[in-house]
């Protein structure tokens, strides 16, 4: 209940503060009685609002594909960038660019998506090969191996490339900001069924935490629960680095932090690591328009610069397995 | 009557065959232990009957019907494993490790009855974990992390339940403890129990059947008084022994030989037993 409130405050906050300072009365109106010719509520309408949106979506996004990837490969520092997500969405994002021109968010957009879904599906497979089927080491060692891969390729284009890669690099940090809302409304109804979809997944996903040879005990058909926990892992951190470039560490704080609070039940670590994880992305976003003001610092380093202590901790804490 | 069946059963791991067309039947409401040197397959086997490793050929029969026929949610609210060293993730406790047995019986309407409450605080009760049930599981001693475990495959409330290995790591307290309370349930519910064991006079002495694991075979079975002797611990073991009656339960004991101090009955300053 509190999580909803301050969620809101954030989400507010998002869209009421900025490097143009507008007053309450001009963005209730911008809602209200919109004018395309005034420029306040054109920054309010078009920049701010999708802004906040994206933040929200993908903070609650990341952390519940965090959530899930620390569920199905048993390891508490497991983030959905294992899967390769980032690195592969980087890599098609990088090829397209030095070899076919491609630029613009809205096409890095989609093509982060396909990336994103392709190297999973890819580490999916690579770790499911051999007859004791997918196992966490293994999901794990395929994930690593292919975004050390798909990584080394990609700056190897970047430096030998000797073209300007500046919107790429750009893109590489990670940022909610300058999205207009059509990126937004491509990948949030993807994005919001899958949140809806690991709400339901919940319980099952208690009993793949026991392990697969207790579930698989129990009559659960653990290959299914792995392979619908792959695919809203993809399209929740897909649709997340299609929007917002690979943005680091809520998969790993948000889960961490909201255990803490709720214990383990997937069914109350879902709901709430969506609405802790909308929190911090919204603040963060917040925060890195003030950090260095009036420029404004990309949402991808205030993450990094929160979750380093924060990941530094929980390794020390030591990862039981 | 027989509780689970393996029929023409071929087991492997990838390409390396453990057993060929292996025959075997538990008996109904019997405990039944199976006891081999290490990797000799007896837990292979013990996996393969509670469908956790897939057979290369043959059938494993559950109470009459084809386990690889029914559905997997159908098996376990019949057959419950408990398979060796089972982790609990951290900060689970144990009322909702116990909770988890009852997934079996869950669906998307039916999420959580009356009867499942029930079956959880019996399980609590049978295995004394009641006044632990806000505990997290990795917080407890090895004993009643165990306890904990049984717990939960009890919950599932089944009438036949394998188990690899319940007392490995345990001390001797609550190894015994362990065994009893399997014993009891045995005693008062008819319940079948399969287990891997490596203590073979516990194995004597709480084993209606034994099954002797040799090299993907099985070497010999039967009642612990007919099938225990020298030989077969030669045999299986590949162990000098001799095997006596234990004084107090009357069932068989095996004492290894080997090196050792000895004590003669003239340099013991005290006998053994008088204090």
């Amino acid at each position: 209940m509190l999580g909803m409130l301050v969620l809101t405050v954030c989400f507010i906050c998002s869209i009421a503060f900025g490097v143009a300072n507008i007053s309450p009365q001009t963005i209730i109106q911008s809602f209200t009685t919109y004018d395309a010719s005034s420029q306040q509520h054109l920054i309010i309408q078009t920049a701010r609002l999708p802004r906040a949106l994206i933040a929200a979506t993908v903070g609650a996004s990341l952390a519940v594909a965090g959530a899930l990837m620390q569920g199905i490969t048993r390891n508490p520092l497991a983030s959905p960038s294992i899967f390769g997500i980032n690195a592969g969405a980087a890599f098609f994002i990088v090829i397209s660019s030095a070899f076919f021109g491609v630029s613009g968010l809205s096409a890095f957009a989609s093509l982060a998506f396909v990336g994103a879904a392709f190297t999973a599906t890819l580490v999916y497979v690579l770790g499911s090969i051999g007859n004791d089927g997918l196992t966490p080491l293994k999901i794990t060692l395929a994930g690593s191996a292919l975004t050390a891969f798909f990584s080394s390729l990609s700056l190897g284009v970047l430096l030998t490339g000797g073209q300007t890669f500046d919107q790429v690099l750009y893109w590489f940090v990670g940022s909610v900001a300058g999205r207009d809302m059509s990126i937004y409304e491509a990948a949030a109804p993807f994005m919001l069924f899958a949140l809806i979809g690991a709400f339901f997944l919940a319980r099952h996903m208690n009993v793949l935490a026991l392990g697969d040879d207790i579930a698989v005990g129990l009559g659960q058909k653990t290959i299914y629960i792995k392979l619908i926990a792959g695919i809203l892992i993809v399209l929740l951190a897909g649709g997340s680095v299609s929007m917002a470039g690979p943005i680091a560490f809520i998969g790993i704080i948000i889960p961490h932090l909201v255990r803490y609070m709720v214990g383990i039940d997937y069914r109350w670590l879902i709901p709430y690591c969506a609405i802790y994880g909308g929190i911090l992305l919204l603040a963060a976003d917040i925060g890195s328009r003030y950090i260095a003001f009036p420029k404004e610092v990309p949402v991808g380093v205030m993450t990094a610069i929160l979750g380093i202590p924060f990941f530094v901790y929980i390794a020390r804490q030591g990862g039981r397995s | 009557m027989t509780a689970i069946q393996a029929k023409n059963l071929t087991l492997a791991y990838g390409q390396k065959p453990i057993f060929a067309e292996l025959d075997l039947a538990i008996p109904k409401g019997k405990i039944t232990v199976f006891i081999g040197s290490n990797g000799c397959g007896k837990s292979t086997l013990l996996r393969s009957l509670a469908r956790l490793l897939k057979p290369q050929g043959g059938a494993i029969m559950l109470d009459g019907s084809e386990i690889a026929k029914l559905s997997s949610k159908e098996v376990a609210r019949r057959l419950a494993i408990l398979p060796q060293g089972p982790i609990a993730p951290e900060g689970l406790t144990v009322h909702q490790l116990v909770k988890q047995g009852r997934y079996p019986y869950q669906s998307w309407l039916q999420q959580w009855s009356h009867e499942d409450e029930k079956q959880v605080s019996r399980a609590l009760e049978a295995t004394h974990m009641d006044e632990f049930s806000a505990r997290s599981v990795d917080s407890l001693s090895g004993g009643q992390r165990q306890r904990a475990w049984i717990a939960m495959t009890l919950a599932q409330n089944t009438q036949t339940i394998l188990l690899d290995e319940p007392t490995t790591y345990l001390d001797m307290t609550h190894q015994i403890e362990i065994l009893d309370l399997l014993f009891e349930l045995n005693e008062r519910e008819q319940r079948t129990i399969v287990m891997v064991l490596h203590d073979i006079n516990l194995a004597c002495r709480y084993a209606h059947h034994i099954v002797a694991v040799k090299d993907g075979l099985i070497h010999a079975q039967g009642e612990p008084e007919s099938v225990m002797n020298e030989r077969l611990i030669q045999e299986v073991f590949d162990l000098k022994c001799q095997v006596a009656t234990d004084p107090i339960f009357g069932t068989p004991m095996c004492i290894p030989y080997g090196k050792g101090r000895r004590l003669s009955p003239e340099t013991r300053k005290t006998p053994i037993g008088a204090l």
